[in-house]
């Protein structure tokens, strides 16, 4: 054949770039997964959204009743009755119980293509999902018939004008339980819901698509408050808007060591240090800072409860709790533990989405490592960091050190600005120091400052240089005395 | 009509898309089963569904031919072109007269 496979774009997050474009147009697309790997949801949000591109769309059930359906997915905002009332949506549930159908003799599946055609006729669909059609097998009890009348139902959906979907239970070393793939034969995707190290992980993969260049990688997706988003771990484009406006980081004194007075609106800072060096007080730092300048900040905490949160920074001079009371900071806490990582991502986009922060501040992003496997820690930030740059939030996330310099630096490619805060010891005393480790398309200074932290916040001391270096604690206090009393 | 003690009416509908072989056959083969067991207490409504594609949906037909006991209670549904006799009878679950 000469002409192309024409692409029908799904208009599912990530779907499209994983395909090249879309599914097949015009044809049948099968989606193969075990139970609650998300091929139903996948469905029907082809469908939404193509309703949402002027494609009404067909939902044939074999699994759930109209109801159960409406009722599922209705946590994603799609609201399937007010589709069906408004002419852009069939759901038919094709109700087959094995014990009340009795066979005598010959018969075939017409009836069941007059249904679909009638569905399509009603309202002009342009898509389709067949969700399970296998259920048929179970029911009828009568393999080679229902191979036959299935070969025939796909070529007869090729003449329908329709993009189908057909979604099928995963097999015992096959694709499919039943084979359907050697009838579709233009796209196949499996789709994968495991739990690796206690933490659930749902993976796509395009196995097979016909007269396209798609990728043959398994990607991750997450099922969350919009729906299925695909993360394409290497096709991203780096489209994302570059402010040139200034941020304050919340600490006067770096701000003078970040050559612009500031971050980048829209830029990602990784707070990175060892325990007790004021990760969290300089995360605060930030957030009180655009709660002063009149901004939105969300502050997720997965390490402490706000209240605690807002007790120990009212320590270090920051009144968080009034930005809470006035409505301008959120402080979402919760245990990352108890969710898997793709929850983590819902529920940065559910608190994002319901409170429209300027500014977002995840403390710490390293209780995300014991959530998967490092590849999976990273697309997740990926993720994030894609989701909050495209919405122009400026970002912070705090980071634990266990050794210097063991920071992971794949996760610092993600990044734009990389603050280090170092415990400084010296003749018996832990003093704090914190140097900029890089700052994207900004000069900075290199010098590591000590600083504390005061009932007045974070104070940046004067550098002091001895002979061998910066001077802090003792030596700098025996040598700043010296020079007051030469 | 003459009616016996249980009262009992059959309604039957028989499902048929255009007139194939096979739903010419299972009709015949419905005529004859419902003379020889039923005779004088039943109706058979023939639906063609390429003219009223709503009832597919509305009363759950997925086969073609698909014979629907309506009446009496509950409904049962057997498909085919009801060619074994025996089969037909116990899926309407018609006890033969003896």
């Amino acid at each position: 054949m000469a002409t192309p496979l024409e692409h029908c774009p799904t208009g599912i997050a990530g779907l499209d770039e994983i395909t090249n474009g879309g599914l097949p147009r015009n044809r049948t697309t099968l989606i193969a997964g075990g139970p609650g790997c998300g091929k139903t949801l996948l469905g029907v949000e082809f469908l939404v959204r193509g309703v949402e591109m002027g494609e009404p769309g067909v939902f044939i059930a074999f699994e759930e009743t109209a109801e159960e359906l409406t009722a599922n997915v209705a946590s994603l905002g799609w609201d399937l009755d007010a589709l069906c009332a408004g002419g852009r949506l069939v759901v038919d549930h094709v109700k087959v119980e094995r014990e009340r159908i009795d066979k005598t003799g010959d018969y075939d599946l017409e009836a069941l293509f007059i249904r679909i055609g009638f569905a399509i006729g009603e309202v002009g669909a342009k898509r389709v999902v067949l969700d399970t059609i296998e259920v048929l097998f179970s029911a009828l009890d009568d393999t080679a018939r229902l191979r036959a009348e299935l070969r025939r139902l796909f070529s007869w959906l090729k003449g329908q004008g329709v993009t189908a979907i057909v979604t099928a239970e995963r097999g015992e070393g096959t694709l499919t339980r039943h084979g359907l793939e050697e009838y579709v034969a233009d796209c196949v995707i499996t789709l994968d819901h495991r739990v690796d190290h206690q933490i659930a992980v749902r993976r796509i993969r395009v196995v097979k698509q016909r007269g396209s260049n798609h990728g043959t990688n398994e990607y991750p997706f997450v099922i969350d408050g919009g729906g299925l988003s695909v993360v394409p771990v290497t096709s991203f484009h780096l489209d994302h808007p570059a402010s040139t406006e200034i941020v304050s980081t919340g600490v006067g004194e770096l701000d003078a060591m970040v050559g612009r007075g500031g971050w980048y609106r829209g830029s990602t800072t990784m707070i990175s240090g060892e325990s007790g060096t004021g990760k969290t007080t300089f995360a605060a730092a930030f957030a009180d800072a655009a709660c002063r300048r009149g901004e939105r900040c969300l502050f997720m905490a997965f390490e402490e409860s706000g209240r605690q949160l807002a007790r120990n920074m009212a320590s270090v001079g920051m009144d968080l709790q009034r930005w809470v009371d006035e409505g301008r900071l959120r402080i979402h806490a919760s245990r990352p533990t108890q969710l898997g990582l793709e929850r983590h991502l819902t529920a940065v986009y559910q608190q994002v989405e319901a409170h429209g922060p300027d500014v977002v501040v995840i403390d710490p992003i390293t209780d995300f490592t014991s959530l998967g496997t490092p590849t999976d820690v990273k697309v997740l930030l990926m993720r994030i960091v894609d989701y909050l740059k495209t919405r122009e939030v400026t970002a912070v996330f705090t980071s634990l050190l266990h050794d210097r310099g063991a920071e992971d630096p794949t996760i610092s490619s993600l990044i734009d600005n990389w603050v280090q805060l170092r415990n400084l010891e010296s003749q018996a005393q832990r003093d704090r120091g914190v140097f900029i480790q890089k700052a994207r398309g900004m000069p900075h200074s290199n010098q590591i400052r000590e600083f504390e932290l005061t009932g007045e916040g974070i104070q940046l001391l004067d550098v002091v240089a001895g002979p061998d270096g910066v001077l802090t604690g003792r030596a700098r206090a025996r040598r700043t005395t010296e020079e007051g009393s030469r | 009509m003459e009616v016996d003690g249980d009262a009992e009416r059959w309604e039957l509908r028989l499902y048929v898309a255009g007139e194939t072989p096979r739903s010419v056959a299972a009709l015949a083969n419905l005529r004859r089963i419902c003379e020889e067991h039923l005779a004088g207490k039943y109706s058979i409504d023939v639906i063609d569904l390429l003219e009223r594609p709503q009832l597919a949906r509305g009363e759950q037909i997925i086969a073609i031919p698909t014979l629907e006991r309506r009446l009496p209670e509950p409904v049962r549904k057997i498909i085919g072109d009801l060619s074994n006799t025996e089969r037909v009878l116990i899926g309407l679950d018609i006890r033969p007269s003896g």
